[in-house]
């Protein structure tokens, strides 16, 4: 009741604000006309009524001003002056409020645009029920995480006891025909338990059972919403029907919901059950089953700890029981890992955004500080208008509030204007972002990145506000008018000077940081692959259809086919015009290849038990090394010799034959590769290393089989060709050469090798592009602050400088004098920021390559050029002050 | 006018100026005058306080207000009491008897 009289009262009187003003002094003066009429009556006279009624009841203004500002109403109606002074202020004084805004914007914007990227990686949590519960589990190669086999998964579900659901998934890439060519649809084989494991249902249809995954189990799709509408029109009756893959009709069973984000597979439209033969298990270890190539998902059941959980699957993992056998390559003796579902996505990235994160709030930083100065700046032409205030009565907290209304509305028009910048920042970092971002389609400026938005301009508006409000203290409001005013007061003038060696300290953490983040890129693109990627294209040839099935044990007469189609196509691409050489290969180097796919056994043949190395396993075609440029450091390249019949020969590593065999030589040694029961391979020669799966990566143990000795036929080759010009003009050419021998057969990534090799490091540059786009602009805005603040001292010392020019001092000591104070604040901020870099670079050491977090270059360049920058921006205001002519300034004084 | 006169106690204008319009509807004035008089000159009331008091009670509901002409004809502010209005003056009284009797009972025992 009394809360709603106070409103209706209030907007009453902001809605009438002259009548109820009206009244309120009516009212008082009603008041003292009674007043008056009383003491008259009581035989005073007018005049001496009136004096006696002033002395009693005091100033009837001062009486009506209290009586006006009354109710909460008159609190907005202050800051709605305020306001209406404060946009007045910015209107007279546009490249004020312009260079304020942009600032700010900058900043608001270019750190709201970080937030929206990072928060839904590592805080917002995943669009799943309790998300918490959800965890991955990995096995543990050389302390990282590593892939599962099927069999150490059924050994983990039929053991543990804390999930509700577990289930593993790779992924699967079905090609889609009948349209007319060949589309590669990005999908995931799961096993039944994959949507319980994170809590989701289908929208249409139903949720994968424990008879889908059976051995030979039906063939059945689920398929996501996006993929429903694009290939299907949305229809429900899709739900029973079959749709062709490859040669293989697959039930639809049912369709998953609108919302729904595969955050494990983001691209992923189409979800099948896995078919993994649990009688394998035990049966021996040559086995699919036993192939570490799945990732593991388990979510755990209500009341349980996620500690609970880990530990008892740390349990499992140091006590095998004598039901589930483990291979060497599964022992499990090194432990899982597991980690929660939203940090195991994150986990790759996490430093680096952390770092990234780390740069935007200084870059926030920096432009408050510059806004600060800004202010201050017009703090200090504004002292007279501060003074009048004064006289008029205005108390100190008065001016202060209107101050930081004023700098609240700057900021204000800063963070909206930050907000088209954020917008337009996350739609560049999302074009920007590397393939392994996890959660891009969840970044938005959302509700949350508004509120970040929102928390940081509120602070940097009181920030901007308080700090020139600290300057005027009484004393000055008071002392203001007087004629010396324009002599430079001390407090504002040294907090500009400090603020500004704290923008040049600040701006020199981001320059070296993205100096050093540069160093590692140019080291790790000097870094030699092992081969020559220039002038070579490479693409993948996919092959499917029931043509190329084996029945029996393979090889069996599919897998011939299989191998007579790539060595055909082959063929037709040697013989294109343009073409030096060209060869294919199981696995690509510095491709995306899964690595995990092509990681194999190996054993020496003087090797017994379970020892034994992890190699990458190429199966080539004979003139792969010769047209990837890989050396030959000793016997024979692999060649047309090496037929199905031929004795069965391999090439291996330098770095393979090192740990082997030292300084022995390898040729004539035989080794298995994968299953032992299969024919030794006769090493023919060693070849020179290469980076593998990445330039910063040394993993360089590999073995070279020829396709025609392999005991089982790739399904997908890379072919690499070496061209005699530019590589991208052959593309076309490449690929009718492939499909004139069956254009069934999909091509996927084709990319110059060149390109391959700048895209593997796209992580890394996408970090350092954010840290060189904030380095840049921290770059400018300390110029601009130093080109203030110099500029504005020039102008307050104009009278000092007309003294020392009348006594003497050349245009060229005027011009150093100036110079030298510039340079002084920056040297103060270089100092300071060469202590706190030299800690704050710890953050960003692991994102460094083959360079030392102290690297001279990086450290020295950037001391070099904040050093050239600020002479740069010193330069004018020096060179105005040393034009100031004494006479004129001694006669204006 | 004595000049021991006081400053309205801290918390005590609101039930005065309530006590007073229990009486009849006034206007400021007359509020002012009627408490310097009941109280001797004890009281005395600043206009600034007394109609700023005067709108908070109205805006909580315990007094109304209209525009009327005053016996020598000026236009004048009258404020009544509303309902509850008066149920706020038993509260106030009561409570502000309780509390004298207490200081009452304290000084009488101190002495």
């Amino acid at each position: 009741m009394s809360l709603w009289r106070q409103l209706t009262h209030g907007i009453r009187g902001l809605a009438l604000r002259g009548k109820k003003t009206d009244e309120a002094d009516e009212e008082v003066r009603h008041y003292f006309e009674e007043a008056q009429a009383a003491l008259m009556a009581r035989g005073f006279s007018a005049e001496e009524a009136r004096r006696v009624a002033q002395v009693e009841f005091g100033n009837q203004t001062i009486a009506e001003e209290q009586v006006r500002s009354f109710g909460w109403e008159n609190a907005i109606r202050t800051l709605l002056t305020d306001l209406r002074f404060g946009a007045r202020q910015l209107r007279t004084h546009p490249g004020f409020a312009a260079v304020a805004v942009l600032t700010l914007a900058l900043g608001i914007g270019a750190s709201t645009a970080i937030f929206s990227a990072v928060n839904p990686i590592l805080f917002k949590p995943l669009p799943y029920p309790y998300p918490n519960r959800i965890l991955m589990i990995w096995s543990t190669y050389l302390g990282a995480r590593s892939e599962l086999a099927f069999g150490t998964f059924q050994e983990l579900a039929q053991r543990g006891r804390s999930f509700e659901a577990m289930a593993i998934f790779e992924p699967w890439q079905p090609a889609i025909t009948g349209a007319a060519q060949p589309e590669r649809l990005e999908g995931q084989s799961v096993s039944a338990g994959f949507f319980r494991a994170l809590g989701v249902t289908p929208f249409l249809g139903r949720d994968f059972q424990s008879s889908d995954e059976a051995f030979n189990g039906p063939r059945v799709v689920l398929l996501s919403d996006s993929l429903w509408h694009r290939a299907f029109h949305g229809d429900p009756n899709i739900l029973g029907g079959s749709i062709k893959l490859g040669d293989d009709n697959y039930t639809v069973i049912g369709v998953m919901g609108r919302d729904f984000k595969d955050v494990l597979a983001p691209t992923a439209e189409i979800w099948t059950p896995t078919h993994y033969d649990p009688r394998q298990v035990v049966n021996g270890f040559n086995t699919w089953e036993w192939g570490n190539h799945l990732h593991v998902v388990g979510r755990i059941k209500p009341g349980q700890s996620r500690s609970q959980a880990v530990e008892e699957l740390a349990a499992i993992a140091r006590n095998p029981w004598p039901q589930f056998p483990r291979p060497r390559w599964a022992s499990l003796q090194h432990g899982l890992i597991v980690d929660s579902l939203q940090d195991d996505i994150a986990h790759t990235v996490k430093p680096a955004l952390i770092a990234v994160l780390g740069a935007v709030i200084l870059l926030l930083a920096i432009a408050w500080v510059n806004v600060v100065n800004l202010v201050l700046a017009r703090g200090l032409q504004r002292r007279g208008e501060f003074a009048v205030r004064g006289a008029l009565g205005a108390s100190r907290r008065r001016v202060i509030r209107q101050l930081v209304t004023e700098n609240l509305m700057l900021a204000a028009l800063g963070g909206i204007a930050g907000i088209a910048v954020a917008a337009a920042c996350l739609r560049a970092i999302i074009a920007l972002s590397p393939a392994g971002l996890p959660r891009v389609d969840a970044m938005a400026i959302d509700p949350a990145a508004f509120l970040f938005a929102l928390a940081v301009t509120t602070l940097v508006g009181i920030g901007a506000g308080l700090i020139p409000a600290i300057h005027i203290s009484r004393s000055e409001l008071q002392t203001g008018l007087q004629q010396n005013s324009r002599r430079a007061s001390g407090g504002p003038a040294l907090t500009r000077r400090a603020l500004v060696s704290i923008e040049v300290a600040l701006a020199l953490i981001l320059l070296v940081s993205a100096g050093l983040l540069l160093r590692s890129m140019e080291r790790l693109l000097a870094v030699d692959p092992g081969f020559t990627p220039s002038n070579l294209l490479t693409l993948q040839v996919q092959t499917f259809g029931h043509q190329f099935d084996d029945t029996t044990a393979a090889p069996g007469p599919g897998a011939t086919r299989r191998r007579q189609f790539f060595e055909q196509a082959l063929d037709a691409v040697r013989q294109t015009p343009g073409v030096d050489q060209a060869a294919f290969t199981s696995l690509l180097p510095l491709s995306d290849d899964l690595p995990v796919d092509a990681l194999y056994g190996a054993q020496f043949e003087d090797q017994t038990g379970d020892a034994g190395f992890n190699v990458f396993r190429y199966a080539v075609s004979p003139r792969y090394c010769q047209t990837m440029g890989i050396s030959l450091l000793s016997g024979r390249f692999l060649d047309e010799r090496d037929s199905s019949s031929a004795q069965r020969a391999a090439l291996i590593s330098q770095s393979l034959a090192r740990s082997h065999f030292g300084n022995a030589s390898p040729l004539g040694k035989r080794l298995h590769v994968g299953p032992r029961d299969r024919p030794w391979y006769t090493i023919v020669g060693v070849v020179g290393d290469v980076k593998q799966t990445s330039l910063s990566i040394d993993q360089s143990d590999a073995v070279y089989l020829p396709t025609r000795q392999t005991w089982f036929a790739d399904e997908a080759l890379s072919f690499v060709i070496r061209t005699r010009g530019e590589p991208a003009a052959l593309v076309a050419s490449v690929k009718s050469a492939i499909w004139s021998v069956d254009n069934n057969q999909p091509i996927v990534r084709v990319i110059t090798m060149e390109r391959m090799r700048d895209a593997g490091e796209a992580e890394r540059r996408f970090v350092l592009v954010l840290f060189e786009a904030f380095a840049v602009l921290a770059l400018l805005l300390a110029a601009v602050g130093m080109y203030g603040v110099l500029s504005g001292s020039v102008t307050e010392r104009t009278r000092e400088i007309g003294v020392r020019a009348a006594l003497g001092a050349s245009r060229r000591d005027i011009l150093r004098l100036i110079l030298r104070d510039g340079i002084r604040l920056t040297a103060i901020g270089i100092v300071i920021g060469l202590c706190v870099a030299f800690v704050a670079v710890r953050a960003i050491s692991t994102l460094l390559y083959g360079t030392s977090p102290l690297d001279p270059i990086a450290w020295i360049g950037v001391v070099l050029m904040l050093a050239g920058v600020s002479v740069v921006a010193c330069w004018e205001p020096a060179w105005r002050a040393s034009r100031v002519n004494p006479a004129i300034t001694l006669r204006s004084e | 006018m004595s000049d021991d006169n006081t400053d309205v106690i801290q918390g005590t204008l609101d039930m005065l100026i309530l006590k007073t319009l229990s009486l009849e509807p006034m206007h400021g004035f007359g509020i002012a005058r009627r408490v310097e008089q009941i109280s001797r000159g004890v009281f005395k009331v600043n206009p600034g306080s007394l109609l700023t008091a005067l709108q908070r009670l109205e805006r909580a509901g315990w007094l109304d207000s209209e525009w009327r002409k005053t016996e020598n004809s000026r236009r004048a502010k009258f404020y009544a009491l509303t309902r509850a209005g008066k149920k706020q003056l038993e509260v106030e009284t009561a409570d502000w008897t309780r509390r004298v009797g207490a200081i009452a009972r304290l000084l009488r025992e101190g002495a």
